[in-house]
């Protein structure tokens, strides 16, 4: 307390912590297995990002003989599959699809997650029983099976699966939000916010959300985790757009020879397996980051 | 004519257990640059009493008189010129600045959501309520969390008082401070009385605050106003049993012994005692006050008390420490 000496102008000489982002990305930091992920992580973008560039045939023409072997020929580096297609350039592309619907299905689901929630987190009474009711409906629904009804019905697009899967994810970030909301909007700063006679608007997405986003970022990577295994296998059963390959596809399409030509299978899946396990780390380390009281920091 | 006149004012919560009757009938005025002061022990609802009449709590039933507007029934969207004329300084300056906003956001958005000047108006007028306030223009890119408590709600008083209000509510407004902090913080609250012409409505527990502060004193318990008078008045001449127990709880160096002037604790507000609600606790209750419940009537000029015997009781006596 500075100020009892300094008089009627007490100078700003308090032992503050530094801004907490800052904080936050130095913790983050010091956490190698998150950043061996996020490295991970930007080289598949940018593989995604550069996919024409480096494979700029489709990658679902027929350019070799079938079932060459990783490692057999040089220009197909991961060999080729059943129908002569090269793995490489379908493991290139299949990142861009699985990125993509991951991102996208994350974005859409975690925006209607936070209206939702917050809507219902904010105003109570029975607007919250509504929406509680609708969240318990999609929650107690499989979500997978839901999916695949979803994708059923509409034509499998990139973008109707990307809808489909944030339709069966939202609920859990509007559970998330609403808890937030219902502790937040309790506070002083909210309670004077209102005595301001700011809107309703202003104090949802101005003054409570900012302080509910930790959470919400953590559980945003896992999300893009989830999605992406929604994707594979949606795609793994035939579900998925036809006309792009992805992951999932790819995985679908070596079952079969699973005995005698086991890389179809095992390449795209270690893709997947080290793409979730790389968001699923940093959501670890983003939730250490973002919570002041887990981290070592003093 | 008063700025702010309360009566027969009740805000009840709903509970399992019934309504609780957080405040239960009070009727209060504030003139126009007047302090008034609330003074009651931990829930007796004198916050939720503060909350109600700035429509931060919906009130259940009474009238809410702000400059000649009834303010309980106006709706919600149209108490927008009354949050200007009306604001609040709250006991923790921890909990109520944002801690995501800088100085210069929680300062400006006031005048923003009301419309107030230009960009460049408005940032005059932060930049003279933070100098004001005693913090250096430096505070204005800093965030809450950066300042001490003391300097904390120098900002709270700051960002009650952008919008040029008429009546300011100030729950206990120094009880989370250091002692030390707290005077100046009670001088910083007195000089802005009288370079904005406030009205003040001061609730705390603390006694000795209230006395430096209020020129008239309201005794709260139990949701009820049980002792109005001015403050000198209150001192000389407690007539309320509640009130002198009260005074007396306040440390006197020249006492020897502290006694616990009254026993047992406050009744729950949800099942309040048939009568007096005090009659419990009190020294002097006699079969009466198990039965009615006492009016709030007048003894004295500007004095009212809410007791049977109140007109048996003159001066603040000693003998009834220890009962």
């Amino acid at each position: 307390m500075t100020a009892a000496t300094s008089g009627h102008t007490p100078d700003i000489a308090v032992a503050a912590p530094p801004l907490g982002s800052w904080r936050a990305v130095r913790a983050f930091l010091r956490n190698p297995a998150a950043v061996l992920a996020t490295l991970f992580l930007i080289m598949v973008a940018v593989t995604a990002v550069a996919a024409p560039l480096i494979y700029p045939e489709d990658p679902l023409s027929m350019v070799a003989r079938p079932f060459l072997w990783p490692g057999q020929n040089p220009t197909f580096p991961l060999g080729s599959d059943s129908l002569g297609r090269d793995v490489a350039a379908g493991l290139v592309w299949g990142a861009r699809i699985s990125l993509l619907i991951g991102i996208a299905a994350m974005a859409l689901g975690v925006t209607i997650g936070i209206v939702v929630g917050a809507t219902a987190g904010y105003f109570g009474g029975w607007i919250d029983d509504a929406l509680v009711r609708l969240i318990e409906i999609f929650q107690t629904t499989p979500s997978f099976l839901m999916l695949v009804v979803l994708v059923a019905i509409a034509e499998p697009r990139v973008e109707s699966i990307t809808v489909a899967i944030a339709l069966v994810t939202w609920p859990t970030i509007a559970r998330l939000v609403r808890a937030e909301f219902r502790s937040l909007r309790e506070k002083d700063f909210v309670t004077a916010a209102r005595g301001l006679g700011y809107g309703h608007a202003r104090i949802i997405f101005i003054e409570i959300l900012p302080n509910a986003l930790p959470p919400i970022i953590v559980t945003s990577s896992v999300i893009v985790a989830s999605a992406i295994l929604m994707e594979s296998a949606l795609s793994f059963m035939g579900l998925g757009d036809p006309n792009r390959i992805s992951w999932g596809s790819m995985i679908g399409a070596g079952r079969e020879m699973l005995r005698t030509a086991w890389y179809l299978t095992f390449i795209p899946g270690i893709a997947i397996v080290l793409t979730v396990l790389a968001l699923n780390l940093i959501g670890d380390a983003l939730n250490d980051a973002l919570n002041p009281r887990l981290s070592s920091e003093p | 004519m008063s700025l702010l006149s309360v009566s027969d004012l009740h805000t009840h919560f709903p509970t399992p257990q019934g309504a609780l009757r957080a405040v239960d009938g009070v009727s209060l005025t504030v003139a126009k640059g007047e302090s008034v002061g609330l003074v009651g022990e931990s829930g007796c609802g004198k916050s939720t009493l503060g909350k109600t009449v700035l429509r931060l709590v919906p009130p259940t039933s009474g009238e809410i008189v702000f400059d000649g507007e009834d303010i309980a029934r106006l709706p919600a969207d149209s108490l927008g010129p009354f949050r200007r004329r009306a604001q609040m300084i709250f006991q923790d300056p921890f909990s109520s600045l944002n801690p995501r906003h800088t100085i210069e956001t929680i300062l400006t958005a006031p005048l923003y959501v009301h419309g107030i000047g230009d960009r460049a108006e408005r940032r005059r007028r932060v930049r003279a309520i933070i100098e004001r306030v005693g913090l250096p223009l430096s505070a204005l890119s800093l965030y809450p969390h950066e300042f001490s408590g003391g300097q904390r709600q120098r900002i709270g008083i700051a960002r009650a008082l952008i919008l040029g209000p008429d009546l300011v509510i100030c729950d206990e407004p120094v009880s989370a401070l250091d002692l030390s902090i707290q005077a100046q913080i009670l001088n910083l609250l007195v000089e802005m009385k009288r370079d904005y012409d406030l009205s003040y409505l001061f609730i705390s527990h603390d006694l000795s605050v209230i006395r430096y502060f209020a020129d008239r004193v309201l005794v709260m318990y139990l949701g009820r106003i049980v002792e109005s008078a001015t403050g000198a008045d209150l001192w000389a001449r407690p007539l309320h049993p509640y009130t002198r127990a009260l005074i007396a709880a306040i440390p006197d160096p020249s006492r020897r012994r502290q006694a616990a002037p009254i026993g047992g604790d406050i009744s729950s507000p949800q099942d309040l005692p048939r009568g007096c609600s005090f009659h419990p606790r009190c020294p002097i209750a006699t079969s009466i006050c198990a039965e009615r419940d006492p009016a709030l009537e007048m003894h004295g000029a500007g004095h009212q008390v809410a007791c049977h015997h109140a007109g048996s009781l003159v001066r603040p006596s000693t003998e009834m420490v220890g009962t």
